[in-house]
């Protein structure tokens, strides 16, 4: 079981590896729409400090949305999900495994470049590692989520569309949380407590749920 | 080993597409599946790889539901249809090896390699498989007959886009797989000689629902 688990992922990474635009496409955009704010509203420092949590967020939210319609796509046009359903393994194994994919490919770098929102909004280096830790959490949680969307919307005509209505409202409790932890960060008596248990227990039910949720949308869709 | 189908019913759409089907198929049998274009021979293919679910009727694997004991049906069960489930972006081994290793088979690469060799695509192995031609693409798909170890194989249109020289290695490689004591269930109009071993043929134009003829004829 867990021997297609690696498969799936380490194909998938593969694929990605060899059509590397795919990957930069969704972390140039994440920077050049936290890159637009402050050319928007002004550098106005203590502005920007405030309005940085719901920034960075809001920017990963529509990033991590981009790559979505193909998450997959590809694979049901080419008739390789057909074939995973014919897999004697569970098929929610196997959409883990392309969920994981996809977080490593479009949550992890956000994650990593994260810094950068930092310096271009005057964040302090504890805030800094704050907004990481929060995106590393919450990110697999967009990936997870957004695969219901993906695979409910698969072969519709307007499907990209449709992912951003159905899925954008379910990624709120995840900004909420996660800018939340950063905000309160920046206070002096704030406690970040809260909003990383939320989000965690939030993290452990969309792990639990959603491999099997898609499992079920794909085998509808396929049908 | 057996397949037992009974009084089957499908519907796609508000279009019934045959009726009160009964087969049976056991080991060393080869059933042809014929009938016009829309009869619904997909249909009944992707119905019993449990893709599709009947109205009404059973399909049973060695006398219990497919339903029920989907794991078991599928680990011996291969299926190709008309999609050829490989990546332009990898090469025919990596292709193969991802497609063999996702049925649940255990296979070495010199085996993976022997396959693609029999298959017509030595000197290719390494590819790309978009540079490659509708043929050989078809070619490293129809690969995995060859390394692949289930009972039952369900083809649709199997010799689509192959030259005569393929046609006749796949003719090969299913006699050889009934012969040895699978089973197979092939949608096409091309005759596979069989040394030994029963044919069978299922015309689904015989199911048809009656209503849905009339603005045929």
């Amino acid at each position: 079981m867990f021997n297609t688990f690696w498969m799936i992922l380490k194909r998938d990474l593969k694929l990605a590896l060899r059509r590397r635009s795919e990957i930069f496409t969704v972390l140039f955009f994440f920077i050049i729409v936290v890159s637009l704010f402050p050319l928007g509203v002004g550098f106005n420092e203590a502005m920007l400090q405030q309005i940085a949590p719901g920034v960075a967020w809001i920017a990963a939210l529509l990033a991590s949305m981009l790559a979505l319609e193909r998450l997959f796509a590809n694979d049901y046009v080419d008739g390789t999900l057909e074939q995973m359903l014919l897999t004697p393994q569970p098929l929610s194994m196997l959409v883990l495994a392309k969920m994981t994919a996809h977080w490593l490919l479009t949550g992890l770098p956000l994650v990593l470049v994260a810094p950068v929102v930092g310096i271009l909004y005057h964040l302090e280096a504890e805030t800094i590692v704050t907004m990481m830790f929060m995106l590393l959490l919450g990110t697999p949680i967009l990936s997870m989520i957004g695969a219901i969307g993906a695979a409910l919307t698969l072969g519709l005509r307007g499907g990209g569309v449709l992912i951003s209505l159905l899925i954008l409202p379910l990624y709120i409790p995840v900004l909420v949380y996660g800018s939340g932890a950063i905000t309160e960060s920046t206070l002096q008596s704030g406690n970040i407590e809260p909003h990383i248990l939320l989000l965690s227990a939030f993290l452990l039910l969309s792990l639990i749920f959603s491999p099997w949720a898609t499992a079920s949308a794909l085998k509808i869709s396929l049908e | 080993m057996s397949l037992t189908v009974s009084n089957l019913q499908c519907t796609r759409g508000d279009r019934q597409l045959f009726s009160g089907l009964n087969l049976q198929l056991s080991a060393k049998q080869l059933l042809f599946l014929e009938g016009r274009n829309g009869s619904g021979k997909t249909t009944l293919i992707r119905t019993l790889c449990a893709l599709f679910v009947a109205d009404k009727g059973d399909i049973l694997w060695q006398g219990q539901s497919i339903e029920e004991h989907l794991e078991t049906y599928h680990n011996s069960l291969f299926y190709l249809g008309h999609l050829n489930a490989i990546k332009g972006d990898l090469t025919a081994l990596e292709n193969l090896r991802f497609n063999h290793t996702m049925s649940g088979q255990d296979c070495s690469d010199d085996e993976l390699l022997d396959a693609l060799e029999r298959i017509g695509l030595f000197g290719y192995e390494d590819y790309p498989t978009r540079q490659l031609s509708q043929g050989q693409k078809r070619r490293v798909a129809l690969a995995r007959l060859i390394v692949n170890k289930s009972p039952l194989w369900i083809l649709d249109e199997p010799f689509v886009a192959l030259d005569i020289a393929a046609v006749e290695l796949l003719q090969q490689i299913i006699s050889q797989h009934i012969e040895t004591g699978g089973m197979a269930i092939i949608t096409t109009h091309q005759a596979v000689p069989l040394t030994e071993g029963k044919v069978q043929h299922l015309n689904l134009d015989d199911y048809a629902a009656t209503s849905g003829m009339e603005s045929y004829v």
